[in-house]
């Protein structure tokens, strides 16, 4: 091993050595009006975590209400605010953003070996914007709420006497927010890469987070249209989506998915990307089928345009209409498929280090594949017909947008916490929230996936007797995952205070990330760094920089 | 940014009346630069034809389930007026044009007459999209004002548009594309009066040129967006 060379020339130049990112310049406005993507980044780590915190607490109260099968604690008009806040805070202000443009936004240019990402400027703008959408969603809330579900159909939403406008131009602004983030790493990816790191030498998070924007670009305009237009129809009645006045509810539909089918992917691409990251590192050995990989992200980007019209099996599509809807869906498999393999067989005969991020990882593989299949089953049309607006539904996109997403984003902050702050959490209490959280939510969704296909309804206030043992299960299971989530924050932030310093480069990770000093300097690299080399080339690993402790 | 051998670059004004460009400090140069945003810029120009494609998808969906309502209500536009507005944009996409191409090549006199040009295009435009909402105001088909509804804009039982199904629809169709549509006018300009602000500091020649570049574009897509607007909704086949 100490014959080798790094493969890459960072000249540590002049630097001081305890200078970096967080303590290089302070005061309120060093960074309320920064341009450096990593305190943008941590700006949004904190923002989508409150939302997080906050969309969790609804999740409680959703299930602490379902003990009972009469609805245990409010009214059933207020239980449809509770349950569509949890939905909207949770998909708009928390699952959207979270990867890319937190950890994203830290990670993606360290990566290409850039100064920052391509338009900062634009970066603060995306930031602000969330802010802003974030407050008019807290406003909506003081102004009465609202009670459509996140999905905001017509014609309900064009009547409820709620503060649907408000809440609506609050999504427009958090797509514009989505928008310029996807751009801005469109960008950066296409002219800041660092000389000598072509398209696939580029770290697969990388690939990820470039998949991810793009549909972040094409998807996200058409939702703001739709939301215009729903505000439109209730200030006007302009009647495009009105069936009164003969406008056609299904378009609202068929518009409404067009950007949230391919919005599923938006939230769960980058969470690939960390899953990638993770298991290349943690199992010390290169990606298995990183092409495959890198393309795979970008058929799913292709193909998640296509399959929209599965979200409306039951709302008066043609019968052919839902054919290729139906047969398109299963094409998702694929590539979605290819990926699972090939962690699967990167982690086979690694050198396995199984740390807290790497238990995280494994948790999401075991998930994922749980959450895939049964897509797989939800897009087979006959079945559909049944499981349509079940919890079984419920279920499914749980296990892909919290158990995946959610833990691929926990692996992710793990991974790159003693890089962005230089200080490790307490990893027994760490490997110990994984099980929590792993067995907690398990024991949340396994029940509701059995009572959906019995015929549990979604969004229902109360509900028939006979499906309170598994609502029980459910409701302790969440209580379970809850308590798992605040341990986690727990000692995420007492780590903070009084955590151990990390190693310059803690996981002996060989991408350009872990090639800066830790935490890095205000622009990154003291000189542009000139990449040689393959990517995940274990065999360069300089093996002090990861006994080096942080300075 | 200058710290840590840290050095920026800077692009030489090609004359006592310009003035230097510096290069934002996290480009390694001009042309990567130049690069970036112009990409950045495309890839902007891609979510606004996004924007507009949901409302085009809404008019051929009601177009389709209401021929009769669409023909008569493009009868009720003036086609001559839609035509001017046509003409008027597409000189004023030329004036742009010529703006930008003084700017590359450092006239910058002639920059700033192309681009007052172009911003007295948009006012002729706007102007004329005023008279004709007038028009359509008088005649009861805006509900602008007054706590109008669109379902109320048909009860008078003499108009014209009431013996076909679903009437308001085209206008409702017509007042959102087309309002929208002259929002990005009114934008476009904003962004060219601001482009002649920095052409009268001396910001943009042949060194540095991108904003002016940038705005082109801009008002480009309008003028590209109105083209398909004028035929779809004045001349409804």
């Amino acid at each position: 091993m100490t014959t080798h060379t790094p493969h890459v020339d960072v000249h540590s130049g002049a630097h001081t050595g305890t200078t970096n990112y967080l303590n290089n310049t302070s005061g309120f406005m060093s960074w309320a009006g920064t341009l450096d993507h990593k305190r943008i980044g941590l700006m949004y780590l904190i923002g989508v975590s409150m939302a997080f915190l906050a969309g969790g607490i609804f999740a409680l109260l959703v299930r602490l209400h379902l003990w009972s099968p009469d609805g245990a604690l409010f009214t059933n008009e207020a239980y449809n605010q509770i349950f569509t806040l949890h939905g909207a805070f949770m998909v708009f202000l928390f699952v959207i953003p979270a990867i890319p443009a937190s950890l994203g936004n830290m990670v993606l240019p360290l990566m290409l070996g850039a100064k920052d990402v391509a338009l900062p400027r634009l970066n603060l703008l995306s930031f602000y914007l969330w802010v802003t959408g974030a407050a008019l969603a807290m406003y909506s809330i003081l102004a009465g709420g609202f009670d459509t579900g996140w999905t905001f159909y017509a014609p309900y939403s064009l009547y409820t006497n709620q503060a649907v406008i408000s809440i609506g131009l609050g999504i427009f602004i958090l797509g514009f927010s989505s928008i310029f983030t996807g751009l801005n790493f469109i960008v950066t990816t296409h002219k800041l890469r660092a000389p000598g790191l072509t398209w696939f030498r580029m770290p697969l998070f990388v690939w990820a987070i470039y998949a991810t924007s793009i549909l972040q670009v094409l998807a996200t305009p058409v939702l703001g249209i739709t939301v215009a237009l729903v505000a439109l129809e209730r200030t006007y009645h302009i009647g495009i989506f009105d069936p009164r006045l003969g406008g056609d509810p299904v378009l609202f539909e068929h518009f409404f998915w067009f950007y949230s089918h391919p919005a599923v992917y938006i939230m769960v691409l980058p969470a690939f990307g960390i899953i990638s990251e993770c298991v290349s590192v943690h199992s010390r050995k290169p990606l298995f089928g990183y092409k495959m990989i890198a393309f795979s992200s970008l058929a799913i980007a292709i193909i998640s345009f296509l399959v929209w019209g599965h979200h409306m099996f039951t709302s008066g599509q043609s019968t052919y209409a839902m054919f290729a809807f139906s047969f398109l869906t299963f094409f998702v498999a694929i590539p979605t498929a290819i990926k699972e393999f090939s962690w699967v067989a990167t982690v086979w005969k690694g050198s396995i280090d199984l740390n807290s991020p790497m238990l995280y990882t494994l948790a999401f593989l075991i998930i994922f594949a749980i959450g895939g299949l049964t897509g797989v089953i939800l897009g087979v049309l006959n079945v559909d017909i049944h499981l349509h607006d079940t919890y079984y539904v419920v279920a499914h996109f749980h296990y892909v947008m919290m158990g995946s997403i959610s833990l691929a984003f926990f692996a992710g902050l793990h991974h790159w916490w003693p890089k962005m702050f230089g200080v490790m959490y307490n990893e027994s209490l760490a490997k110990l929230a994984c099980a929590i959280i792993f067995i907690g939510f398990n024991a949340t969704f396994i029940p509701q996936f059995i009572m959906g296909s019995r015929g549990m309804p979604r969004r229902y206030a109360e509900y028939a007797a006979e499906y309170q043992p598994f609502h029980q299960a459910s409701t302790i299971g969440a209580m379970i995952l809850g308590c798992g989530v605040a341990l986690m924050f727990g000692y995420l932030l007492a780590s903070l205070f009084a955590g151990k310093k990390a190693m310059q480069n803690q996981w002996g990770g060989v991408t350009l990330d872990w090639m800066t000093p830790t935490p890095p300097p205000l622009e990154n690299f003291h000189q542009t760094p000139v990449w040689r080399g393959e990517v995940y080339d274990y065999s360069t690993l300089d093996l002090r920089s990861t006994q080096t402790p942080v300075s | 940014m200058s710290h840590d051998g840290h050095h920026s670059i800077v692009i030489p004004a090609p004359g006592p009346e310009f003035v230097p460009h510096t290069v934002a400090h996290h480009f390694d140069s001009p042309v990567q630069e130049f690069q970036a945003c112009k990409l950045g810029f495309w890839l902007f120009l891609a979510t606004e034809i996004l924007l507009f494609g949901g409302l085009f998808a809404a008019y051929f969906y009601f177009h389709e389930a209401y021929p009769e309502t669409f023909r008569l209500g493009g009868q009720q536009l003036n086609w001559k007026l839609g035509a001017v507005n046509t003409t008027v944009l597409l000189l004023s996409s030329w004036t742009m044009a010529m703006g930008v191409r003084s700017a590359q090549t450092s006239q910058k006199k002639a920059t700033i007459l192309f681009c007052w040009l172009t911003v007295l295009g948009a006012a002729i435009f706007m102007g004329i999209k005023f008279v004709e909402y007038k028009a359509k105001y008088e005649h009861g088909f805006l509900p602008l004002f007054g706590g109008f509804e669109v379902a109320d804009w048909f009860k008078d039982t003499h108009h014209v548009m009431k013996d076909v199904p679903h009437g308001h629809m085209f206008f409702a169709i017509y007042f959102t594309m087309t309002a929208i549509h002259g929002l990005h006018v009114l934008i476009g300009a904003g962004l060219i009066l601001w482009i002649i602000k920095g052409a009268s500091k001396g910001r943009f020649h042949a060194g540095y040129y991108l904003p002016v570049d940038l705005v082109g574009l801009y008002w480009h897509l309008v003028d590209l967006i109105w083209i398909f607007l004028f035929p779809l909704l004045y001349l409804v086949p």
